[in-house]
């Protein structure tokens, strides 16, 4: 092994890392704020790399029905709500959920998908997917807010299992890769800088850094952070936990997309590759003991490099290695904080 | 088979607030049902075309997974997603040894016959659930399940990467089985020794709840530090039924490979492990017959949909995920106990249930006791006990002693640590320093469990039981570390004769506080004071020598303290020592020897009662300073 492949799997690595620490984030905000462990978190990644794919190659973007589908359910869900609770003027969002899906809906099938710009394209991905996350948060996650941990884990999966069973029948079972954002490729001295790879990275940092003004500066960004830290607290000083769960469930569907418009250029993505990719986020999110940032991302790109040199000199055994990590870390996790039971 | 086996379901959030009938009262029509059942399933290959029996065959392969799924997950609230990977374990266990593909010397060419590799594969797997589980099981909360996550997906592309049996392809030419000359070699033909697997593990497993054993396992979900007090291992209750699952699986394993005749990982995979837990919460995780019930209705749905969807969807591939996975979120929302309460409910509508209470022997051989402390004895020795948590020092060099035959009772306002101290001295908290002595014994930080055997015995503040569980069940847990019987003999039922005495006792002890006419009833559905008396009623049936209540007259009605007080009187005077934390000073005054008061961590008064009603310091305590000083 010379120094030009410890370059070369150091720059992937470093480059799954920094995705793999996006989708660690991700996870450790929805799970602080909703004690949800967002399996479904990769199927973000998965659509949004696809969705692209589709994009470019001006195939039909039968995604839009998921939304449609989504929107409508979340609006009759609406309307049982306001008849139960005896209200007769509906809210503003009911109409604008329909109107949002009908307009989605007449861009997708009209466009000239494939000759628009890429910056466009992306945008149309992120418009198509993103809101995906809180409608999801709605039907699925809102009517058992309350209930344990566990219930909310088993449902998280089976929300997962669902959302694979989409992604094949929306785009079916061949993989796809797009085309990076800029085609120079730049060279240090020897060594061959992947543009796509400075890309993600420097989204990535952009993100991550966005999210944290977020976090410490708008008021918006204080409330999410409250109820991270006191559900009871924040709900009692009025900071809804059905806005701070949607909040999350966008945000997490934001990062799971965006991640996946970067990594499709330089990955194959499959309808089911999200799982594995946003396990490897949970690895980095689990040594960050679910709770803090900055160790998560450090974590995540950790087990980026493990990935990357194992496929090096263990290739068959590289996700067996990643997986395997887990254990220790957990272990010395779940002994390092002290275990409460659990009230029941 | 109308039994609810476990504390809880799987959801848990809301359940304690409605107890469900209480477990031990049986019906004639589950009797009924299961025989139905049994007669069905012993017609069904004589009627039945080939398709169906391979359907048959593999609900009952999947049944006996979720079996070890409803133990570890509905009973004992542990959740696994690995369980495909000790079916796979079994299966490539025993395709390797009988196949020949592991050689063996000639000396052990027996090894190689099906039955022999069962044997193999059961030990292997019950050696790697140890490892697994001593590794994964001490994980808190939500870890647990993302460990099994792990080792689950490890496991299946191990069996990947292993070239002799095939890799990702896999591997043909496994053996039948053959039993009593006969060879199991078609689908109908194996189908007798599948369903005798799966009737005989659920009896066994329904026996095993139904035992000293079976109500430690059924205290893991939501009682653990109500069971360690009680003097139960649970981490080794988890370890068990850890292990109990894992064999379920590894046989499961066995059968599917002698009865396809073929191995590749694909069956074995995380999906599959997800498929099986969704069987388990559709079925109604706590239920046994549940087990069954949710495999068929999945396997079936599953086929059914696997034709189904593609034609309609005009395009292959395995979209009954999308349905299973939509299935399980609204049962989940809707009803998380699963469709086994249902299905049982619409049963014995058709077969009226004659609810029948257990026959209890109270001519049973009573338990053995604890050698009696000497009179006068110091039992409990606290001395300079300080606690701390960060800055507050919730104990500060708290001294008390209780003697035998003596009640001493621990007052002071609100805050003043009075609880803490209590958990110092039960091993439920360590001190920061500071030593307890029990019976000349240092246990300080010893653990409840160990404190607990030596002789303590406690009630909790916020009372602590399994809402679920019968009070007679309740009170037998007290019991615990009196019985020796294990989970082999609990399965076999080679321990009525225990459990009877077991049972006894715990009625005993029930009729001695006074909720003999509540003894079959859900603990749960017990008035909050009645719940503070089963819970001495519990300590009490762990045949104690010093007693720990935290406010056991909270909550009672006059008439229940009046004969609370003549309870503690009279345990008093059979030399038991008392040491109680009690608000209710009309109680504490008449009833007990001698008063310790606590203010801010720290003892402020120690004396007889008339010396404490008193005393300044404990009157400034409780009513402030009068501004005339």
């Amino acid at each position: 092994m010379n120094l030009q492949i410890v370059a070369l799997l150091g720059q992937d690595g470093i480059t799954n890392g920094a995705i793999y620490a996006l989708l660690a984030l991700s996870i450790v905000l929805v799970f602080t704020v909703t004690r949800i462990l967002l399996i479904p978190q990769g199927e973000f990644v998965a659509f949004g790399a696809l969705t692209m794919s589709v994009i470019q190659n001006g195939q039909r973007l039968w995604v839009v029905w998921l939304l449609v589908a989504l929107c409508v359910a979340a609006a009759l869900l609406d309307v049982v709500d306001m008849l139960r609770q005896k209200r007769s003027r509906p809210s503003i969002w009911l109409p604008a959920k329909l109107l949002y899906a009908a307009v989605m809906a007449g861009l997708a099938f009209t466009l000239p998908l494939a000759t628009l710009p890429m910056l466009l394209q992306a945008i149309l991905t992120l418009a198509l997917l993103v809101p995906t996350g809180p409608l999801m948060y709605r039907l699925v996650f809102q009517p058992i807010a309350s209930a344990t941990p566990l219930v909310l884990l088993i449902v998280s999966i089976a929300l997962h299992v669902a959302l694979v069973g989409v992604g094949l029948l929306v785009f079916g079972p061949d993989g796809a890769r797009t085309a990076p954002f800029t085609d120079s490729n730049l060279s240090l001295g020897s060594f061959n800088l992947n543009s796509q790879a400075l890309w993600v990275i420097g989204v990535s940092i952009g993100l991550i850094v966005a999210l944290y003004q977020m976090f410490e500066r708008t008021l918006y960004g204080k409330a999410l952070r409250a109820a991270a830290m006191n559900r009871m607290g924040a709900r009692l000083m009025g900071i809804s936990p059905v806005f701070a769960g949607k909040a999350m469930f966008f945000l997490a569907a934001l990062i799971g997309v965006m991640s996946g418009i970067l990594i499709a250029p330089i990955t194959t993505i499959y309808y089911d590759s999200g799982f594995l990719i946003s396990l490897k986020g949970f690895v980095g999110s689990i040594i960050g003991g679910l709770v803090s940032y900055p160790v998560a991302a450090i974590g995540a790109v950790f087990v980026g490099l493990i990935e990357s040199f194992s496929t090096y000199w263990a290739s068959a055994y590289k996700e067996i290695i990643v997986f395997v990590l887990i254990i220790p870390v957990l272990l010395w996790r779940s002994l390092t904080s002290r275990h409460v039971e659990e009230e029941e | 088979m109308k039994r609810d086996l476990s504390g809880s379901s799987v959801g848990t959030a809301d359940d304690s607030a409605a107890p469900r009938k209480p477990s031990l009262v049986f019906s004639l029509s589950a009797h009924a049902g299961v025989l139905v059942f049994v007669v069905l399933l012993t017609v069904a290959p004589f009627v039945l075309s080939p398709f169906y029996i391979t359907l048959l065959n593999n609900i009952g392969l999947s049944s006996l997974v979720v079996l070890g799924l409803v133990l570890l997950t509905g009973v004992a609230g542990l959740t696994s997603f690995g369980q495909a990977a000790f079916v796979g374990l079994g299966a490539y266990i025993s395709a390797a040894l009988s196949t020949g593909v592991v050689e063996l010397p000639a000396a052990l060419g027996w090894m190689h016959s099906p039955w022999a590799a069962l044997c193999i594969a059961l030990v292997c797997t019950a050696l790697l659930a140890l490892l697994l589980g001593s590794l994964t099981l001490k994980l808190s909360g939500h870890y647990l399940p993302l460990g099994t996550i792990a080792w689950g997906i490890s496991l299946y592309f191990i069996f990947g990467t292993l070239q002799s049996m095939g890799g990702q392809t896999g591997m043909s030419g496994i053996p039948p089985i053959t039993l009593f000359g006969l060879t199991l070699g078609s689908d109908r033909l194996i189908y007798g020794l599948i369903w005798l697997a799966v009737i005989a593990c659920a009896y066994g497993l329904i026996n095993l709840l139904d035992s000293r054993e079976g109500r430690a396992i059924r205290a893991l979900k939501g009682g653990i530090v109500m069971a360690e007090a009680m003097g139960i291992d649970t981490a080794r209750s988890r370890i068990v039924i850890f292990v109990i699952a894992a064999l379920l699986a590894s046989l499961s394993g066995w059968l599917y490979v002698h009865m396809q005749r073929f191995v590749n990982p694909s069956p074995f995979g995380l999906q599959f492990g997800i498929d099986y837990l969704f069987m388990a919460v559709l079925g109604g995780a706590s239920h046994v017959w549940g087990a069954v019930l949710g495999a068929g209705v999945i396997v079936v749905l599953k086929e059914w949909l696997q034709g189904v969807l593609p034609a309609l969807l005009g395009r292959s591939g395995n979209f009954e995920s999308i349905v299973f996975g939509l299935l399980m979120i609204v049962m989940l929302q809707r009803s998380r106990d699963g469709i086994w309460p249902f299905f049982s409910g619409l049963f014995s509508k058709v077969l009226p249930a004659r609810s029948q209470q257990r026959k209890l022997n109270l001519q049973a051989l009573p338990l053995a006791r604890r050698s009696m402390v000497h009179p006068n004895e110091v039992v409990l020795d606290v001395r300079d006990v300080t606690r701390r948590f960060g800055g507050l020092v919730a104990n500060n060099q708290m001294n008390l002693t209780v003697l035998s035959g003596e009640v001493l009772a621990l007052i002071g306002p609100n805050g003043a640590g009075k609880s803490t101290l209590f958990n110092q001295i039960s091993g439920v908290d360590i001190p920061t320093s500071g030593t307890v002595l029990f019976r000349g014994h240092d246990v300080t930080g010893k653990g409840s469990r160990h404190i607990a055997a030596l002789g303590m015995s406690r009630s909790f503040q916020h009372v602590r039981l399994l809402p679920r569980m019968t009070v007679l069940e309740n009170v037998a847990i007290g019991a615990h570390m009196r019985g020796k019987r294990g989970v082999l003999s609990a399965v076999l039922r080679l321990d009525r004769d225990e459990e009877a005495r077991l049972l006894a006792e715990a009625a005993r002890q029930i009729e001695r506080v006074g909720l003999k006419e509540q003894m079959f009833d859900a603990a749960g559905a017990l008035s909050l004071g009645q719940q503070r008396i089963l819970e001495i009623a519990r300590a009490l049936a762990a045949d104690p020598c010093l007693l720990l209540l935290d406010e056991p007259a909270a909550g009672l009605r006059l008439g229940e303290k009046q004969a609370l007080g003549e309870l503690l009187r009279k345990l008093r005077a059979e030399g038991m020592a008392i040491l109680l934390v009690e608000h209710d000073m009309d109680f504490v005054m008449e009833l007990v020897d001698r008063i310790v008061v606590m203010d801010f961590g720290t003892r402020i008064a120690e004396g007889l009662p008339e010396e404490i009603q008193n005393n300044p310091a404990v009157l400034e305590a409780y009513l402030g300073v009068s501004d005339d000083q």
